[in-house]
């Protein structure tokens, strides 16, 4: 697979190149060559730390929507068993932005659901980038419905730019899914666990992002805007988007600072993309630790809770 | 989330004719200020309903003197600190001296014929009646009065969509005010939303669509989405009355358009049936 490199990822990149072609194709017996790998090996681990220990949200946002990041179905595949996907709204059309199904979770039957980006370009398009139509999030609340009536916690994955902004999208009500979502999503009777592993992008992220205990990635991000679409309006410069990630407040330890995510998922170092597995086996950890503690809690306790976890986001004065 | 463009400043000249005068949007009739207001609000011409303050729309709606204003002292704060080209703190006191409220939502109990609800209505003029956290929280408590009364509520909304400078808790009262109204629906309590223009993002797309019943004005700009941002999204013009009640009503999203000088009565008829 080819890797792919941010722009802030530059000085690592020559390093890891030159240390790829070493490894593979130089003379392993040649004291020169491994003297090299040596040296360059101190040099990756030392510039690695550079590059990634004070990431701006900025920088965030990039690895967010890194085109070699983990999604959905990535993660599905890697925690989940006996995934089998369930498609269509039963009502005009299978969304591929949204994904999900019937699964298996650590031996417990389980629904699990999520937006789903492409990788390439083809895939891309065929998944409009991981922006659903109304009927994505109608899919979804099926899904859910399904998993309410037959007694199955609720796993959700959110990595959305944001609901799709398009005629027929219109015209087909995406206020009016999203919103219905918000409302039965509030009260559905099964524990549910929601983690942000990508890009949480407004409205679109959370319809399918009410539940009882939220999860965020390290490196993900959860925001009422774009960056860019906030710059664009509030500093009338689409390029400001760095400014505006920073004003917004948008990476997993503010979000944990202003108590609307419950934990942070750490990534392997440099980000998921960069170890499937681990990171897969540290969202599993999380995501069953969180299913197995909700599990047993009577219902009206569940939805009380999860009430008040709503209900008490916002920050006013009262004089 | 659509923010609209404010007009550019107007002369002197400009701002002594605007005092008696306005000028209708739609048909450009240049209508006497007393005589629009005399008609609601309404142009007399083409019949386009201008937005209005949130005081003026209690005033047609309500029974005379039954508005009981709850929860007046919630005032916004900047948790986050936010700033763009001006400070959000600088920014909430302008509207706050220029509408002379704490924040975009008035909420309270009325009487509509007699009938008692609890209403909340948008002010579009505090910062595009965006939703942040004062707004959530007024929607909150004014839905959970409903259920510990066992009456009504309705809210009127004109607003830009989510307050971007509250960050991530702004968006967040969607699913606050969204999860109110899961309660009052199980209550068996009516809620009636009426749209009005503009309203758009956050708000559309959470208690804005989630009425029993769901009434509009006549031309009011509903959506999800902006029509500028779709427009640049599609690259391709959109079709004609796109995003506009009437079109919506065609699309089975809304219930019913309803003329501003009928709301109150409707308003009452649906509470009568829906309560008795
Ligand atoms: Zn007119």
């Amino acid at each position: 697979m080819v890797r792919h490199y941010l722009d802030f990822e530059k000085p690592l990149r020559e390093l890891e190149r030159e240390y790829e072609e070493l490894r593979r194709f130089a003379p392993r017996d040649d004291p020169r060559v491994s003297a090299r790998i040596e040296k360059l090996e101190k040099r990756i681990t030392k510039v690695r730390e550079e590059t990634y220990a004070q990431l701006t949200p900025w920088q965030r946002t990039q690895l967010s929507r890194h085109i070699d990041r983990p999604h959905t179905l990535d993660y599905i595949r890697m925690i989940f068993e006996d995934f089998i996907e369930l498609h269509g709204d039963r009502g005009f059309m299978d969304d591929p932005a949204m994904v999900g199904g019937l699964a298996r979770l650590d031996g417990e039957a389980v629904v699990v659901l999520g937006h789903q980006k492409g990788r390439d370009v083809k895939e891309m398009g065929y998944r409009n980038f991981g922006m659903s139509h109304p009927e994505g999030y109608r899919k979804a609340l099926r899904i859910m419905e399904l998993g309410v009536r037959f007694n199955k916690p609720i796993v959700t994955m959110i990595d959305t730019p944001g609901a799709y902004p398009g005629v027929g999208a219109e015209e087909r009500g995406q206020a009016g899914a999203i919103a219905h979502n918000l409302r039965e999503m509030a009260a559905f009777p099964v524990p549910i666990v929601v983690v942000v592993i990508g890009e949480g992008g407004s409205g679109g992220a959370l319809a399918i992002g009410v539940g009882d205990r939220i999860l965020m990635m390290e490196n993900a991000i959860y925001s009422v805007i774009s960056p860019e679409g906030c710059a664009a309006i509030l500093w009338r410069d689409g390029t400001k988007g760095p400014l505006a990630a920073e004003a917004l407040k948008i990476t997993a330890a503010d979000l944990l600072n202003l108590e609307v995510i419950d934990e942070i998922i750490p990534e392997p170092f440099g980000g998921a993309h960069r170890d499937y597995e681990g990171a897969a086996a540290t969202v599993k950890e999380a995501v069953v630790r969180h299913l197995r503690e909700r599990k047993d809690v009577p219902v009206e306790r569940l939805l009380a809770e999860r009430y008040q976890r709503f209900r008490r986001m916002g920050s006013f004065l009262e004089e | 989330m659509t923010w609209f463009k404010k007009k550019e400043t107007p002369s002197q000249e400009e701002k002594a004719i605007d005092a008696l005068w306005s000028k209708c949007n739609v048909c450009q009739e240049i209508i006497y200020k007393k005589e629009l207001e005399r008609n609601l609000n309404v142009c007399p011409k083409c019949s386009y309903h201008f937005p209005i303050q949130a005081q003026k729309r209690l005033a047609i709606v309500t029974d005379e003197g039954s508005f009981k204003e709850l929860d007046r002292a919630l005032v916004p704060v900047d948790l986050i600190s936010f700033r763009d080209l001006k400070r959000y703190s600088d920014r909430l006191r302008e509207a706050q001296q220029k509408t002379g409220l704490k924040d975009a939502f008035i909420t309270g109990r009325c009487e509509i014929h007699q009938l008692p609800a609890m209403v909340g209505v948008f002010e579009f003029d505090f910062l595009g009646g965006s939703l942040g956290s004062v707004v959530g929280e007024k929607i909150a408590r004014m839905i959970e009065k409903a259920i510990d009364e066992k009456i009504g509520a309705i809210i009127f909304t004109s607003s830009g969509g989510a307050r971007m400078q509250e960050g991530i808790l702004s968006l967040m009262q969607m699913a606050k005010t969204s999860a109110a109204l899961s309660r009052l629906r199980k209550e068996r309590l009516p809620y009636i939303s009426v749209l009005t223009d503009p309203t758009t993002g956050g708000v559309t797309a959470s208690f804005g669509m989630l009425g029993d019943i769901i009434l509009a004005e006549p031309g009011a700009l509903i959506g999800f989405a902006g029509p500028r941002v779709i427009k640049e999204t599609i690259k391709a013009d959109l079709p004609p009355g796109f995003q506009r009640a009437e079109y919506l009503l065609t699309h089975g999203m809304i219930d019913l358009i309803v003329e501003r000088r009928r709301l109150k009565e409707t308003l009452g008829k649906f509470l009568d049936l829906l309560y008795h």
